[in-house]
């Protein structure tokens, strides 16, 4: 135990070692109490992309029969998250394929190797991505360029002859996908 | 009249103590022979200077809005008064900071000012550097075009490379698991409060331990630092030949940041900023995203390294240059000074500089992009009248082999030059490569047909 009536350096006369003590730690205690009420909502608002997930959930794309077999096309579609003031930004898209009478596949825009968005050519039955050249062919496997490995993939099924399409995030490429 | 303004000056200074705040600033003593070198880090002051002043402007008029960030843009390019100009200043302030802080920081390097006593000074530097390379990013980003909203998703999937929480971190990027209403906001929140928070404060800690640690002499071949002598000496110097900052050492740092400034302003009122990339479309796929100059080596890089080792690099490249460059004084905090006496820095700062402009250069000409926007040849480059070779040629155009093969003047660079192949192979080989693809190539097998190939083949031979 520290003797408290020891006269200290700095202190005012007569004053104790114990109650300077006190009161610094009183300060700077109630200073990171009162930070740390603060910074909890701005934490919240920060960490919110981490705190709050979006469900995933099946969009309408038209019905199977305005879609060719063996064709690919494009199809645009809300996001899960929609925030009204987004409006035409709350959206993706997906490249979809008809492979037969009653099956489908679709494949995220993103080139696995970097994100950009790649190019269907229908005359070469392939995907192009602009920005470092990653192709691919048209089931998604890798054809050419830095991409390790093919296109991602959306959920497709078939309702009462309605195709729908499942929202997902955009496809990360990790170290160890 | 003179008279009353002194009185009030006195009076001021009596309640506020500003000049006695600001005075030993301004009188501190600098050694004699800092010359021109010295002004590039005061030069890259000017410019977030510059770029807090024009940012506050476009901040009048920008909209942070996912939806109407853009068409605002538009409306400071094409109507606003004076609109374009002032956002030609913002962007040719950045481009100046960039550039400026990077030749800052070779001049400091060469001269090895990192070492004993200013060791934070580099630190700080660092840090500065990195805050202002997010800066650029995120500001590059608020632009909200194409362009802008594909680089969101590019710099997410480079944050995906980081080992186990690459894909947390990507979606905390986003704002989200996908480009929504959230992204934009957050940018702005860290390119207008949180980032220029902290690179004003760096900036004011930086500028601080300069007076503190001194203004370093230039050095001098054999004058070795040795951290027990260098304070007392280097005060002893300043007394008997320094001069006063302000104004024998500042009016150097006020022309060359003047013509700075005046440079940057007369850019963006005849060059201008970068043209808008067309409507932002997380849906779109004619987006082409190219970052900022300052960023193009690290796009050639990503395009020209093995992609074997590429994530790999992706995930720790950066860590390992910023820790180097954190360490960097603790490496050799000692000792001599002078460049001739240190080659290998020298040897360094050109390897370096040399490789990034290259790679700048190769970045901007980007030969590993597909060219989507050729032509179909014309019958000069053809130069033949046989039915198959022509319909060849139409296929070799329609069938995208000229995205990525050069047949004279026409084409795309990713593959070989095809101008003469029909002299390299014979026709076995080409349909073989043709099917089967192979060196970075696809196989076209499957989406040609039999008469489609031999009329494609047909072509390549008469390329002689």
């Amino acid at each position: 135990m520290e003797n408290n009536n020891t006269p200290c350096e700095g202190c005012r006369p007569g004053e104790s070692t114990g109650r300077r003590r006190f009161l610094s730690q009183l300060s700077i205690g109630l200073s990171v109490l009162g930070g740390l009420v603060v910074s909890i909502p701005v934490l919240g608002a920060f960490l919110q992309p981490l705190l709050k997930k979006s469900m995933p959930s099946w969009r309408a794309l038209g019905s199977v029969s305005d879609y060719e077999v063996g064709k690919t096309l494009l199809v645009r579609f809300e996001d899960g998250e929609v925030l009204s003031w987004a409006r035409s930004i709350s959206h993706s898209a997906a490249w979809l394929r008809r492979l037969d009478e009653n099956s489908f596949e679709a494949f995220a825009i993103n080139c696995a190797h970097l994100g950009c968005p790649v190019r269907w050519e229908e005359s070469s039955s392939l995907f192009l991505c602009p920005c470092h050249g990653g192709v691919y062919y048209k089931n998604g496997e890798v054809a050419a360029g830095p991409p390790l490995r093919g296109l991602s993939r959306y959920s497709v099924r078939v309702r009462k002859g309605k195709v729908e399409i499942l929202t997902r995030g955009i496809p990360i490429t990790t170290l160890t996908s | 009249m003179k008279k009353k303004a002194r009185k009030i000056l006195n009076w001021l200074e009596d309640r506020t103590g500003l000049y006695a705040l600001f005075r030993p600033a301004m009188n501190h003593l600098v050694p004699p022979g800092a010359k021109w070198f010295y002004v590039f880090g005061s030069a890259t002051m000017f410019c977030l200077i510059l770029q807090v002043v024009t940012g506050v402007g476009l901040s009048m008029l920008y909209q942070p809005s996912a939806d109407t960030a853009y068409e605002s843009l538009m409306y400071i390019q094409e109507q606003a008064v004076l609109g374009r100009w002032l956002r030609g200043i913002h962007y040719f302030g950045a481009s100046g900071m960039i550039l400026l802080m990077g030749i800052h920081m070779i001049r400091v390097y060469l001269m090895a000012v990192y070492k004993f006593p200013r060791e934070m000074q580099w630190i700080t530097g660092v840090v500065l550097l990195l805050l202002t390379v997010v800066m650029g990013f995120t500001g590059q980003l608020l632009r909200w075009d194409d362009t802008g909203v594909w680089s969101a998703v590019v710099a997410a999937e480079q944050l995906g490379r980081i080992p186990l929480i690459g894909k947390t971190i990507s979606y905390f990027l986003l704002g989200g698991d996908t480009v929504g209403g959230h992204t934009l906001s957050r940018f702005y929140s860290y390119h207008v409060f949180v980032v220029p928070a902290m690179l004003l404060s760096f900036t004011a800690f930086h500028v601080y331990l300069v007076f503190r640690n001194g203004i370093s002499e230039p050095p001098k071949r054999g004058r070795l630092v040795d951290s027990n002598t260098y304070r007392p000496w280097y005060k002893k110097m300043l007394q008997k030949k320094g001069v006063p900052f302000f104004p024998y050492a500042a009016w150097r740092d006020a022309v060359f940041g003047t013509a700075v400034v005046l440079v940057i302003c007369m850019l963006a009122y005849f060059v201008g900023a970068p043209e808008l990339s067309g409507k932002p479309d997380p849906s779109s796929i004619s987006a082409n995203p190219r970052p900022d100059w300052y960023l193009v080596w690290v796009f050639a890089l990503f395009a020209l390294m093995p992609p074997r080792i590429e994530d790999y690099f992706i995930a720790f490249g950066p860590l390992v240059l910023v820790g180097l460059l954190l360490a960097l004084p603790f490496l050799s905090s000692r000792g001599e000074r002078h460049p001739l006496r240190r080659p290998w820095a020298i040897i360094g700062v050109v390897v370096t500089v040399a490789v990034v402009v290259s790679l700048t250069l190769e970045g901007m000409r980007s030969p590993w992009s597909p060219r989507f926007d050729v032509k179909p040849l014309e019958s000069r480059v053809i130069d033949s009248r046989e039915a198959s070779v022509v319909s060849g040629a139409r296929l070799f155009y329609d069938k995208g082999c000229l995205y990525c093969h050069k047949i004279e003047k026409y084409g795309g660079e990713r593959g070989p030059d095809l101008s003469q192949v029909g002299r390299r192979l014979k026709k076995d080989e080409l349909v073989i490569r043709v099917v089967n693809g192979g060196h970075n190539m696809p196989a076209f097998g499957g989406s040609l047909s039999k008469k489609e190939l031999a009329e494609i083949v047909d072509f390549l031979q008469s390329r002689k």
